[in-house]
C-alpha cells in the first residue's frame, strides 16, 4: 500500500528525517512510537504533502505510484488521509458543509458527480452513530470551541466519511479520556479492512491496547531504529526510551 | 476652473425656481459658505489621512443632469430585491422616477425629499429634523446641504411597523460622461416603531460618477431601524456616504455596510445617543479587488449611561485594493456603565493589497467596558493545508475560508432575500461556486 524508501526531509534548513524505510501492506496496522522530537509528526506531514517540508532524498510510493509531484489535495484524491494532532478551527463552516465540500471535491477528482443529498445524509448519520456523535455537533463550526476529545472524534468521523486507502493518525489518543479513546479506537477498527491500511503515531502504549498493531516501529532522531510486533510497545512502556537512544 | 469654483459659481443656477426666502434655503446658503471656506478635505485632515479625493476633484462633473432619461424596468430590475415586496424610492441621475418607484402615504410616509421640503403638511417635521444632526462644520456634509433638494423622505409614525422593507436606489444612467450627485435622505422613526431600509447607488453603465450623499436618521424611544447599505457599484463610480444617526432611549439602530465594489468609497457613519439603554450596531463587510479603495470612518458618541455599541468590520482585499478603517468611540464622563466593543479584522490575499486600521477610543467615564481589536493577516496556511488534506483544492479552500470569515457579518442580516443575494455576490467575487449557503 505505502512504501517509504530512504526518506530524508528538512524544514527551514534543518534535516528532521534522516533515512526512513517503511513498508505498509494493505490490511495492516502499523504503530510508530518514539520520544518527542524524533520526527513522528514530520513524517505524517511529509506523507500528507505539507509544502513547509522539503524532501531532499528518497521516495514515498502509494500503491506503487510516486507521490513526489502531487500536492496535498491530489494525495487526498489518491487516498491518503491525515488525522491531525492539532485539528485547525474554522469558524463559520459547519462540520456538515465541510464534509460535503470535501466529499464532492474528491468525487470531482474521480470524475464523479456530487453525491446526492439523501445519500450524503444517510452516510453522515451512519458514521456519526459509529463514533457516537450527536447531530447537534454536526451543525457546529468546524472544530471551533471543540474539546480535545471532540476534535479527535471529528477527525475519525472525517476519515469514516472519506474512506481513505491509507490513513495516518497523528497522536489521535492525546487529549482523550478512556471512554473517548474506546469510541475512537472502535471506530478505527470498524473502518479497517483488507483493502486499506493505517499507521498510528503515538507516545503511549495505551491506544495500542484498543487498536492492535501488526507492527511497531520506534523512531529516533529521524530514523527507524527498531521494528517489532506489539510486544515491542509493551517493552517501551516498561523500559522507556533511553535504551532505544543507545541503539541509535 | 477648479471643480470647487464650479460648485460655487453654479449655485445661482441651482437656486433657479427655489423659494429663496424659505428657512430651508437659509440653511442651504449658510452651508455653502462653510464649504466655500473649508473646501474639500485633504490628506492633512486627520480623518482623511489615508483617502485622497484629489484625483476625483481634479476632474469636471456635470451638476445638473439632463431632465428625462429613458430607463425601463427590465434595465434595472436585477438591482431590486425581486423576491420580496418592497416600497421603492428610485432616482435616475438624481431625478425621481415615479414609474419605477412604489411610494406610500398610507399609515406611513415613504416619499420624496423635494415633496417634504415644499409641502406645508411636512413643514413641522422639516423644521424639527432637517439638518439638525448633520454637522454644520464639515465641508462635504455642508456641500450636500447647500445643494439639498432631492432624496428619500421616510416618516414612520408612533407604534407602526413598516410592513415592507424600503428600497432607496440611486441609479446613474451614464447618459452624461461625468456626473456629481448629492442625494439628501431624511428618515424619522417615531416611538415604538420599526423599519427595514436598503440603500444602494448603482451606475447602469461605465461613466465617471461621484455621489456625495447625506442621510439623517432619527430613532425615537423603543424604535428599531435595520439599515443595509449595499455598495456594489462599477469601478467608475465613487461614493462619499455621510450618515448621521440619533437615538433616543431603549432604541436600536443597526447599520450593515456591504462594500463589494466601486472606485472610491468613503463611509462616514456617526451615532449620537440621547437616552439610556440604547443599542447601536455597526457591521461592515468589504471585499475588494483591482485598485478599489474603501474607507470606513465610524464614530459612536456615548453621551448617556447604560448604553451599548457593537462595531464589527471585516475586510478581504486582493490585488492592489486598499482598505481603511478608522473607528472612533467617545465615552463622556456621564456615560457610566457603557459597553462599547469594536472589532476590525482583515485578510490580505495579495502582497500589494493594503489596509490601514486605526481604533480611536476616548473614554472619560471610569465604570465602562470597552474593547477593541484589530487584525491584518494573510490567509492562514495551516488551515488551508488542513482543508487540502481533505481533498479540497487550494482555490476552493481559500474561497471556503474567505466565505467563513465573511459569514458572521451575514449572520445578523434579517432579510433572507438580501442575505441570499449578498451570499451569491460573495461567491461571485471569489470566483467559486461552493454549492451551499452558509
Amino acid at each position: 500500500m505505502l512504501t517509504i524508501e530512504n526518506l530524508h526531509a528538512q524544514v527551514e534548513g534543518k534535516t528532521i528525517l534522516k533515512g526512513i524505510d517503511l513498508d505498509v501492506k494493505a490490511g495492516e496496522v502499523h504503530a510508530i512510537m518514539g520520544p518527542n522530537g524524533s520526527g513522528k509528526s514530520t513524517l505524517a506531514s511529509v506523507v500528507a504533502g505539507n509544502e513547509d517540508y522539503e524532501v531532499i532524498k528518497g521516495k514515498i510510493l502509494l500503491k506503487g505510484n510516486d507521490l513526489a509531484d502531487l500536492d496535498a489535495e491530489s494525495r487526498a484524491h489518491e487516498g491518503i488521509f491525515l488525522s491531525f494532532q492539532y485539528p485547525v478551527e474554522i469558524p463559520g463552516v459547519s462540520v456538515t458543509n465541510f464534509i460535503k465540500t470535501a466529499i464532492n471535491a474528491n468525487r470531482k477528482a474521480q470524475g464523479l458527480k456530487d453525491m446526492p443529498a439523501s445519500e450524503l445524509l444517510k452516510k453522515i448519520r451512519e458514521k456519526a452513530k459509529l463514533l457516537d456523535i450527536d447531530s447537534k455537533f454536526l451543525s457546529r463550526s468546524l472544530n471551533e470551541g471543540f474539546s480535545g476529545g471532540e476534535k479527535k472524534r471529528n477527525e475519525i468521523f472525517q476519515m469514516a466519511m472519506l474512506e481513505p486507502a491509507f490513513a495516518i493518525l497523528d497522536e489521535t489518543d492525546s487529549g482523550l479520556d478512556i471512554d473517548a479513546l474506546k469510541i475512537v479506537a472502535n471506530g478505527v477498527n470498524k473502518l479497517k479492512g483488507k483493502d486499506n491500511a493505517v499507521v498510528v503515531i503515538t507516545h503511549y502504549q495505551r491506544l495500542l491496547d484498543y487498536i492492535v498493531p501488526d507492527f511497531v516501529h520506534v523512531l529516533f532522531d529521524g530514523k527507524i531504529v527498531k521494528s517489532g510486533t506489539k510486544e515491542l510497545a509493551h517493552e517501551l512502556e516498561a523500559k522507556g526510551y533511553d535504551w532505544i537512544k543507545e541503539l541509535a | 476652473m477648479e471643480f470647487k469654483e464650479k460648485l460655487i459659481s453654479s449655485y445661482l443656477a441651482f437656486e433657479d425656481g427655489l423659494d429663496l426666502t424659505d428657512t430651508v434655503h437659509e440653511t442651504r446658503a449658510r452651508a455653502l459658505r462653510v464649504f466655500e471656506d473649508k473646501g474639500f478635505p485633504t490628506k492633512k485632515d486627520e480623518l482623511w489621512k489615508y483617502t485622497s479625493l484629489e484625483a476625483l476633484i481634479r476632474e469636471d462633473y456635470s451638476l445638473f443632469p439632463k431632465s428625462e432619461v429613458n430607463i425601463e424596468l427590465k434595465d434595472v430590475k436585477k438591482y431590486f430585491l425581486y423576491d420580496t415586496d418592497t416600497y421603492k424610492v428610485i432616482f435616475i441621475d438624481g431625478v425621481y422616477s415615479p414609474f419605477l418607484s412604489n411610494t406610500t402615504h398610507d399609515g406611513l410616509d415613504v416619499c420624496l425629499m423635494s415633496a417634504a421640503l415644499s409641502k406645508p403638511k411636512y413643514r413641522s417635521l422639516i423644521n424639527t429634523y432637517f439638518n439638525k444632526i448633520a454637522p454644520s462644520d464639515e465641508s462635504l456634509t455642508a456641500l450636500n446641504t447647500s445643494y439639498a433638494k432631492e432624496g428619500a423622505f421616510v416618516y414612520i409614525p408612533k407604534k407602526t411597523v413598516a410592513e415592507k422593507p424600503i428600497e432607496i436606489i440611486h441609479f446613474s444612467s451614464g447618459d452624461q460622461d461625468s456626473l456629481w450627485l448629492q442625494p439628501r435622505n431624511l428618515i424619522v422613526i417615531d416611538k415604538n416603531s420599526q423599519v427595514q431600509i436598503i440603500e444602494r447607488h448603482q451606475s447602469l453603465k461605465e461613466h465617471a460618477v461621484v455621489t456625495n450623499s447625506v442621510t439623517e436618521i432619527y430613532v425615537h424611544e423603543e424604535a428599531f431601524v435595520d439599515y443595509y447599505k449595499l455598495q456594489n457599484d462599477l469601478t467608475t463610480a465613487s461614493l462619499i456616504d455621510n450618515t448621521f444617526i440619533q437615538q433616543e432611549k431603549n432604541s436600536h439602530a443597526s447599520v450593515h455596510t456591504f462594500s463589494l465594489g466601486g472606485k472610491l468609497i468613503r463611509n462616514n457613519l456617526r451615532y449620537l445617543h440621547k437616552g439610556k439603554h440604547i443599542l447601536s450596531t455597526l457591521k461592515g463587510l468589504t471585499i475588494l479587488q483591482g485598485k478599489q479603495h474603501v474607507d470606513h470612518s465610524t464614530m459612536v458618541h456615548h453621551s448617556q449611561p447604560n448604553c451599548e455599541s457593537h462595531q464589527d468590520y471585516k475586510g478581504i482585499f486582493s490585488e492592489r485594493s486598499e482598505g481603511v478603517f478608522n473607528g472612533q468611540i467617545l465615552v463622556d464622563k456621564i456615560a457610566q456603565k457603557t459597553n462599547a466593543f469594536q472589532q476590525n479584522n482583515n485578510v490580505l490575499l495579495d502582497e500589494k493589497a493594503t489596509v490601514n486600521s486605526k481604533p480611536q477610543l476616548e473614554i472619560f467615564a471610569d465604570d465602562v467596558k470597552c474593547s477593541h481589536g484589530c487584525t491584518i493577516g494573510q490567509m492562514d496556511e495551516e488551515a488551508l493545508f488542513y482543508l487540502r488534506t481533505r481533498g479540497i483544492p487550494r482555490k476552493e479552500a481559500r474561497a471556503l475560508m474567505t466565505y467563513a470569515f465573511a459569514n458572521n457579518v451575514l449572520e445578523s442580516v434579517q432579510l433572507p432575500s438580501l442575505k441570499k443575494r449578498i451570499n451569491g455576490q460573495i461567491a461571485k467575487k471569489l470566483g467559486v461556486n461552493l454549492g451551499f449557503e452558509l
